[in-house]
């Protein structure tokens, strides 16, 4: 017997919803859509101003996260959701600017982006899905693919080593580096609320099932299997060193708040210099208004 | 009707988008009670929602609206569920396309 | 509207293209750019670094030309009038961008200092090969409108137009210099702000229920709302309807993208910007752009010196083509003569438009310098015995 409440409840994602277009496109199992039910958690707990606020994706299947957010939101190019946020950012330093986006797209194509980003500390909060494939393509091989795995562009196995992404945006400068699973919901919410406290370049990584490729092609068994694993093979290692928290094939998955630390970001430092050489003659960013009829 | 001793209360309720369901298991999986399995019903894209078979032990504490990928279920408690219910607030329909 | 005056840099000037094309885009409003290095272009954006700070914006240098031509369309979208600057090889990288921009209605100016290519090619001097490139170099169907400056004076006056082209129509617009434009030193005149006329941005007043980011009022240009303002928008890429949402059918796409192309093909009268000399009773007519419209200048007066019946038209808008006004000179005149740094670009255009009514004669350079007046006029001669 099904249980259908048509009350006057509200799912607490749901004002963060688009749900004009629901249901979405993720297949089954997918964990794309759990990670955004900690951020909405996210946002809900740490009182975001809504208005404020504005998501950037890129493409892929997380990209289609912009797309189904009741945000302003903006889906651009293959790779380049961080500069395109930056100059969001920079343009209006009210926003609060999150990137949303996949591993391939983040650190592959966008790896460059990703790197100067962290490296100038721009004010940005980067929510990484970290599904270890090429989803949306259709399963081939991405820097984050472990070692020996099969995708579409490696079929008799991967033998590149993987990037370690908190290890990579620690090294480049982030303030803060977490990694979780789609299984740590609340833990992943209590992340993203915590960078929300931060400014600088904020890498918040998420490791996800894709059960329809990675999964499948590997013989992993599907989201739930996926799920099940994250549970029983991801350990809590809150300040471990990033150099120890590389991805294996079905091996531990270090899971915690790797980075925490502060450093001026990027409009600190901007308006600090341009005050030591300019004085008064400096005039900060004008008022967003000031182009409109 | 008087509980008796031994009657669990349910603390919480769940509701059910059926239509924006995949059957990924995830809510049935986490449930901290196990208050849901899926049924042999379908939805129109032939998915196998889930539903309430031990309904007394719902706690309401969202686990399964938290993990469901497709935002086709959560929880609330029940003194939550009865405020909100004179409230007005915008129904969770996924039927529509 | 007129200018803000904190970007306008009232007086004379002596200053190079680069140079003037930078107090442009300040005088148009512009607050925001990313930018990338290359020759010959670097200086507009080094100028606009030490400008901005004490006018009132932002520059930041990128890491590459896709990180600047893409972080200054989210300057457009955060609320600010953005552009960057470049040459061949940062534009064919900016090519994706271009497309983005496009397809999202982002105005923005997008200005090329072309040099001598393909490739690396030659980074100091002048060519006007990227022509072609400016209207196609993106995927898929799409229009823009390229300026051509031949002076600093012009750099300066239609950066300007360039943006104001960009707001009232919603779209990235192409300034195509050139290296010998960009890097010679002219007199330039800046009037004063309450002078110097700008297109505002295209703001919505719809509220925030009833506003569709992509829906138009009969005037093929949908308004635009910025972050943050509460409109909670979507912008994408993907073939989407009024409401910004992705809708990947044929009925979605042909509707958005024949509007994409008719909002400037429609206003092309208005758009199409050209000098004319002396086309009365000309047999011939040298049609030229940029630096190469003054060497076609001297050859046009050394031919009239000789009574040829020649007569001049300076395509200062190059995108969309004045396909009418070529046209009609097509059916009263018996050849243009079309001299280009390039092996032949705009005068595919020409002889298009020509219809078959008149012979088409191009002058054509590889680049690397600039034509002699002679090599013009030696067509010009050819051309009027025809």
């Amino acid at each position: 017997m099904l249980n259908v409440l048509n009350d006057e409840t509200v799912n607490p994602v749901e004002p963060f919803l688009r749900s004009d277009r629901m249901p979405h496109i993720w297949c089954p199992g997918c964990g794309i859509g759990t990670t955004v039910n900690s951020f909405a958690r996210a946002l809900i707990e740490s009182k975001i101003d809504l208005e404020s606020l504005a998501l950037v994706s890129g493409i892929g299947c997380t990209g289609r996260v912009a797309g189904y957010v009741k945000l302003d939101s903006f889906h651009t190019t293959h790779g380049r959701a961080i500069p395109f946020a930056t100059g969001l950012k920079l343009a209006n330093p009210k926003l609060n600017v999150v990137v949303y986006s996949g591993d391939g797209d983040l650190s592959a194509i966008g790896g460059n982006h990703l790197i100067h980003a962290a490296r100038r500390n721009i004010d940005l909060k980067v929510i990484c899905v970290n599904n270890l494939i090429y989803a949306m393509t259709g399963g081939q091989t991405a820097p984050t693919t472990p070692g020996h795995a099969t995708t579409s562009t490696n079929p008799y196995g991967t033998f590149e080593p993987a990037f370690n992404l908190p290890h990579l945006v620690e090294a480049a400068g982030a303030v803060y580096v977490a990694r979780w699973t789609t299984f740590h919901v609340r833990q992943l919410a209590r992340s993203i609320s915590e960078a929300f406290q931060k400014k600088g370049f904020s890498f918040i990584e998420v490791i996800s099932p894709c059960p329809t490729l990675y999964q499948r092609r590997n013989k992993m068994g599907d989201g739930l299997d996926t799920m099940k694993y994250y549970k029983e093979k991801s350990k809590v290692k809150n300040g471990a060193p990033t150099g120890e928290v590389g991805l294996t094939l079905n091996g531990e998955i270090a899971v915690g708040k790797f980075v925490d630390r502060d450093r001026p970001d990027y409009q600190t430092m901007m308006r600090a210099q341009y005050v030591e050489s300019l004085g008064d003659r400096y005039i900060e960013e004008p008022e967003m208004e000031c182009v409109c009829g | 009707m008087t509980p008796e001793l031994g009657d669990q209360v349910a603390k919480g309720r769940v509701a059910i988008v059926v239509e924006r369901c995949k059957a990924c298991g995830f809510c049935v999986e986490f449930c901290p009670t196990h208050v849901l399995a899926l049924s042999s019903a379908f939805n129109s894209k032939g998915y196998h929602p889930p539903h309430v078979v031990h309904p007394e032990k719902c706690s309401g504490c969202d686990l399964c609206g938290m993990y469901c990928p497709d935002f086709a279920i959560y929880g609330a408690k029940v003194a939550d569920a009865k405020s909100a219910d004179t409230a007005k607030a915008g129904k969770a329909d996924g039927g529509a396309k | 509207m007129k200018a803000d005056p904190n970007g306008v840099l009232t007086g004379t000037h002596f200053i190079d293209g680069d140079h003037a094309c930078c107090e442009g885009a300040l005088a148009a409003g512009a607050r925001f750019a990313a930018g990338y290095p290359i020759t010959p272009s670097t200086e507009v954006v080094e100028r606009f670094a030490a400008r901005v700070p004490t006018v009132g914006g932002t520059f930041i240098q990128m890491e590459d030309e896709l990180a600047a031509s893409i972080a200054l369309q989210g300057g457009v979208w955060g609320g600010a009038k953005a552009f960057t600057v470049t040459s061949g090889p940062g534009f064919s990288l900016m090519m994706e961008h271009i497309g983005y921009a496009a397809m999202t209605e982002t105005p923005c100016v997008f200005v090329d200092v072309q040099r001598g290519g393909p490739s690396t090619g030659l980074p100091t001097l002048p060519a006007q090969a990227d022509m072609m490139q400016a209207r196609w170099g993106s995927h898929g169907d799409y229009e823009i409108i390229a300026l051509c400056p031949n002076s600093p004076q012009e750099c300066f006056d239609l950066t300007i137009k360039a943006f104001n082209l960009a707001e009232e129509f919603r779209v990235p617009v192409m300034f195509m210099m050139d290296e010998v434009v960009g890097h010679m030193t002219e007199k330039v005149v800046i009037p004063p702000a309450d002078q110097i006329d700008v297109f505002p941005r295209k703001h919505t007043h719809k509220s925030i229920e009833d506003y569709l980011p992509y829906a138009t009022n009969g005037d093929l240009v949908p308004e635009m709302a910025h972050a943050g303002e509460g409109y909670k928008f979507h912008v994408t890429g993907l073939t989407h309807d009024e409401r910004g949402y992705p809708n990947m059918t044929p009925q979605t796409q042909d509707k958005l993208v024949r509007r994409l192309q008719n909002k400037i093909r429609n206003a092309a009268d208005r758009i199409c910007l050209f000098e004319e000399d002396r086309l009365d009773g000309a047999d011939v007519v040298v049609v030229s752009y940029g630096i190469t419209s003054r060497v076609a200048q001297r050859a046009v007066d050394m031919a009239r010196e000789r009574g040829l019946k020649v007569g001049k038209l300076r395509l200062i808008t190059a995108w969309p083509f004045p396909d009418k006004k070529i046209a009609s000179l097509a059916s009263s005149i018996k050849a243009f003569v079309v001299p280009e740094l390039n092996l032949g670009q705009m005068v595919r255009e020409v002889e298009r438009a020509a219809g078959g009514l008149a012979k088409t004669y191009a002058v054509s350079h590889a680049g690397g310098g600039v034509h002699n007046p002679e090599e013009i006029l030696n067509a010009i001669v050819e051309a009027s015995r025809c």
